[in-house]
């Protein structure tokens, strides 16, 4: 009795563990991943992020080739940390579109002029609209479409340099 | 006193302490606990009135209204399949608005109604809730 | 070149602990004795070099080097100094590096001072000291380094988030986090008695006062953290039962029970089993705390962004620290021998009953905070665990531990007769008694617990001054006095709850220009809205006057919208006046023009926070008044 009592604490930790074990790979983003995937992009057409720029609309995804398509924000600091990859991925070749979400023309600029512009086009999504019919649920998110306007495959968070040859791979998979 | 009662004493303490606690926090957690329900779980699952819940999804676009007192508003939250009418009485939080993620913590009433006594809209911009992405995601796909 | 500084003298100082660890563990053994004089040398140095590496984490936040991917993350240079300065631990990097310091800051403060120790009781204390510390030294350097840089450099930072930028924030995390992780030094005192076979009055001497100080910042830190969540959120409330409060209130309620138990064990030599567990269990808490809030597992309010590996990481550490302490416990506290005994009827049997009351409040919070998490691990089903829940199962608890409290300083060490004790307490028992009626015939609709809180408070106040009671009061040692204001300060506090709780008023109305509404005392006419722009935000200002017997006041409630990023906050205009606070927040426009405005009254609400001040000033005097007490046996000591 008494020795069943003096491990008893330990006995309760050991439980905890195995409870945050859990929580921690209950982590929510694979719980979000891979609804979208596989279907075909929904119809969008947005006006530019920039003034006097074009703006993107879902027909732009679908030329026979395959494109990333970044969702970020000049106000979103992990969309900074990314940046130097989506560089890399430009100067590979990757095609790179992106959707600015909740974001003024001016912050826009400032963020390109600062981090560096990897992108062809950028659509403006004042209301995050677009971003919700994506399935998208923050930024930076990533998606792999091939040339016929289907989603192959998302990144949620930013990308980091150990994902670059993942995002390759899957947009040589995507062709 | 013997030191054998005084030790009995003690324990005797001791026991009706933990025991006590356990069911005072046994009790209040059946009571208590808020379970999170989507649209569609309320559907499917009845949720008796008057029970503390919390209820998540979307609000629906053009949904929000506003009562003649000024402090009372109408909305509807959605997950895409099912929608649930809820009232607040209340200032709702500064990023709460149509098409953007919600919790409200309440409880139904008969009619198939909810009545929140607050409502949380999603703090951080990076993510929702991982609750409610989860949730959100799964009535989707139960759609589908 | 401050960046690479700061990393080298990180690694320093990890190599130090591990020299620190391995010199303490050899030295313990049989034969080692020569090496125990160069374990204090080496704590110092090891926090001295902890406290260099944060000291250059500042200044590279002061200085605004964007060549740092930290402070390109967290600072910029429009930012006032004072949050540049605080922005070097509002992040997860330098919250972590800060912990270190600390944490090695106590090691080095234990070797310097600790003078009560046997050697090498103290030696295994530090070497346990510089076991944590090297696990969190791991977790900087491989998971979280602050010093990384960016490359290139950007033109400017990121850090201008508002909502961090403000003087209570910077200033709320160190305070908790010299509580958290003074604990520490418990933890170690705990692990190096059991290692020595050591655990004795001596050692619950020693380790008081670090006990003390530690609780005495978590006090303080729980305080101001729940007047900035009052005075910020604009919700009106002054706890929410958040898994990041829930966190820092765990090892306070733990560190309370210790501070009550080590007395019993400094005092009587009895519970030695009992303080040894509690001093494992209260820094422990705190680890599980910044487990809980950095890892992000739980949903909150104040959580930060979630981070799978770096939460796995600490998950390792928790295990290693805690299970091996369990684990050492379980195997050396049979060699503990028994303390000696007391009645039921007693100081010591009172102090056991605070204990267990203080151990039960801390299993329902625990409980109800880790219990989402639980049930999702068990059905998948996922629910939330609010106020109600913790205000139900953890207030009655509460109230009895708060008369027990009452009762238990009027009580003689050892034994004591139930009669006697009976005796002193009647008078606040009359006090008790006469509230009661009162209330019922003032006030009859308050709730139980209101007015359970409102009439024990006012017994409490009573009989915790009662210690005082025909003392010579300019002979009283400080630590009666301690006691005396600390209880008094829960009292105080207690009754700020429940006055908050059964008093407030509350109107929630859509008003036009012009028009009038009364809360409590006041009426209040709104005279316009305006806008205001700051640095880096707009907001709707509203003007109100609030007229309580002919005396107006003027109050402005903003609601600011921020851009970068874009957030929007209520900021509430607060009056204080002697016997309550007036709180406005100003919501939003509808389309005829009025404006949504939440006005409450709180009477005595202020109380909260004054107690909580008083019980922060007992500890204060009371560890004053043991260290000069300590000091004075000691030279007498030399002296014979």
């Amino acid at each position: 009795m008494k020795r069943a009592i003096i491990w008893a604490p330990l006995l309760v930790f050991a439980i905890f563990v195995a409870m945050f074990a859990f929580g921690l790979n209950r982590s929510p983003e694979q719980v979000i991943s891979s609804r979208l995937v596989g279907q075909k992009l929904p119809d969008f057409a947005l006006p530019g992020a920039l003034p006097g720029q074009p703006g993107l609309a879902s027909a732009d995804l679908a030329k026979g080739k395959p494109r990333l398509l970044n969702i970020f924000a000049s106000w979103c600091v992990p969309c900074v940390a990314e940046a130097p990859q989506l560089m890399a991925l430009k100067q590979a070749g990757v095609q790179i579109d992106a959707i600015a979400i909740r974001d003024r023309p001016e912050d826009v600029a400032n963020f390109l002029k600062r981090w560096g512009n990897p992108y062809a086009r950028i659509g403006g999504d004042k209301q995050s609209r677009v971003q919700i019919a994506l399935g998208s649920s923050g930024v930076p998110e990533s998606f792999i479409i091939d040339g016929r306007g289907v989603i192959r495959h998302q990144h949620i968070g930013d990308i980091r340099p150990e994902d670059v040859p993942a995002i390759i791979a899957a947009l040589e998979a995507a062709r | 006193m013997k030191a054998k009662h005084q030790r009995l004493s003690l324990a005797l303490i001791a026991l009706v302490a933990i025991i006590g606690a356990g069911l005072l926090a046994m009790s209040a957690l059946k009571d208590q606990a808020a379970y999170f329900y989507t649209p569609s779980d309320a559907a499917r699952d009845h949720v008796r009135p008057g029970v503390a819940v919390r209820l998540g999804g979307m609000v629906q676009k053009g949904s929000i209204r506003r009562e003649a007192d000024g402090v009372t508003i109408r909305f509807v939250v959605t997950d895409g399949a099912e929608a649930v009418p809820v009232r607040f009485k209340g200032i709702v939080p500064d990023l709460f608005k149509e098409d953007s993620g919600v919790v409200a913590e309440g409880r139904f009433e008969p009619g198939g109604g909810f009545v929140a006594d607050n409502i949380l809209a999603k703090h951080d911009e990076r993510y929702m809730p991982p609750q409610m992405a989860g949730e959100m995601h799964r009535s989707e796909s139960l759609k589908k | 070149m401050i960046a690479e500084a700061g990393l080298a003298a990180l690694w320093l100082a990890a190599a130090l602990a591990a020299l620190q660890f391995a010199l303490g563990a050899m030295g313990l053994r049989q034969g080692g004795d020569t090496l125990l004089p160069a374990v204090r040398p080496v704590a110092l140095v090891q926090a001295a070099l902890a406290c260099l590496a944060f000291a250059l984490l500042i200044l590279l936040f002061l200085r605004v080097d964007l060549s740092v991917a930290l402070v390109a993350a967290n600072d910029h240079s429009a930012k006032p100094w004072l949050y540049r300065f605080a922005g070097a631990w509002g992040n997860h990097e330098g919250s972590m590096l800060m912990w270190v310091t600390i944490l090695s800051l106590a090691g080095g403060a234990v070797s310097l001072f600790e003078k009560r120790l046997p050697e090498r009781t103290l030696i295994a204390t530090l070497a346990a000291q510089a076991a944590i510390g090297l696990g969190f030294y791991a977790f900087l350097l491989f998971a979280s380094n602050p010093f990384a840089r960016l490359d290139p450099a950007p033109a400017e930072g990121q850090g201008l988030n508002p909502l961090l930028q403000d003087p209570g924030l910077a200033f709320h995390p160190p305070t908790l986090y010299l509580g958290y992780v003074g604990l520490s030094v418990a933890f170690s005192f705990a692990v190096g008695a059991l290692v020595t076979r050591d655990v004795g009055p001596a050692f619950a001497r020693a380790m008081r006062p670090w006990v003390l100080a530690a609780w005495i910042m978590l006090t303080l830190g729980i305080t101001a953290g729940s007047y900035w969540a009052y005075y910020e959120l604009g919700w009106g409330g002054w706890w929410f039962w958040d898994p990041v409060e829930n966190a820092s209130l765990m090892p306070w309620l733990a560190a309370t029970a210790l501070l009550h138990s080590v007395t019993v064990l400094a005092t009587r030599d009895g519970l030695r089993a009992w303080t040894v567990m509690l001093a494992v269990v209260a820094f422990s808490m705190s680890m599980v705390g910044t487990f809980l809030v950095r890892s992000g597992i739980l949903t909150s309010v104040h959580s930060f962004a979630v981070d799978p590996t770096r939460g796995a990481f600490i998950l390792a550490l928790l295990t290693l620290y805690i299970g091996g302490a369990l684990a050492l416990f379980g195997l050396r506290v049979g060699t503990v021998k028994e303390g000696s005994r007391f009645d039921v009827v007693s100081r010591e049997g009172a102090l056991v009953v605070n204990n267990l009351l203080l151990s039960a409040i801390l299993g329902i919070v625990l409980v109800g905070t880790l219990y989402p998490l639980m049930a999702e691990a068990l059905s998948g089903e996922k629910l939330s665990v609010g106020p109600p829940y913790f205000n139900a199962a953890a207030g009655p608890l509460a109230l009895v531990m708060v008369a027990v409290m009452a009762a238990g300083p009027l009580m003689r060490w050892r034994r004591d007769e139930a009669m006697a004790v009976a005796k002193r307490l009647a008078l606040p028992a009359l006090l008790v008694a006469g509230a009661l009626a009162a209330l019922l015939a003032l006030a009859p609709s308050i709730g139980m617990l209101p007015l359970l809180g409102l009439i024990l408070a006012g017994g409490v106040a009573a009989a915790s001054i009662a210690p005082l009671w025909k003392r010579n009061l300019r002979r009283t040692p400080l630590f009666i006095w301690g006691m005396v204001i600390a209880h008094l300060g829960i009292a105080v506090s207690l009754a700020g709850m429940a006055s908050d709780s059964a008093f407030t008023r509350e109107r929630l109305v859509a008003a036009r220009l012009g028009e009038t509404h009364r809360v409590g005392p006041y009426t209040i006419r709104f005279d316009g809205v305006e806008p205001v722009v700051g640095p880096n935000w707009t907001a709707v200002e509203a003007t109100l006057t609030a007229t309580r017997n002919g005396r107006e006041t003027l109050l402005k409630p903003q609601a600011r919208a921020f851009w970068s990023p874009p957030t929007e906050t209520n900021e509430a205009a607060i009056h204080t006046v002697f016997d309550g606070q007036l709180y406005v927040v100003v919501g939003k426009a509808d389309e005829e023009g009025r404006w949504q405005l939440r006005l409450w009254w709180k009477p005595f609400v202020t109380l909260i926070w004054l107690g909580g001040a008083m019980v922060a000033l007992g500890g204060l005097l009371s560890l004053i008044g043991r260290v000069r007490r300590e000091r004075r046996a000691h030279g007498q000591e030399a002296f014979a």
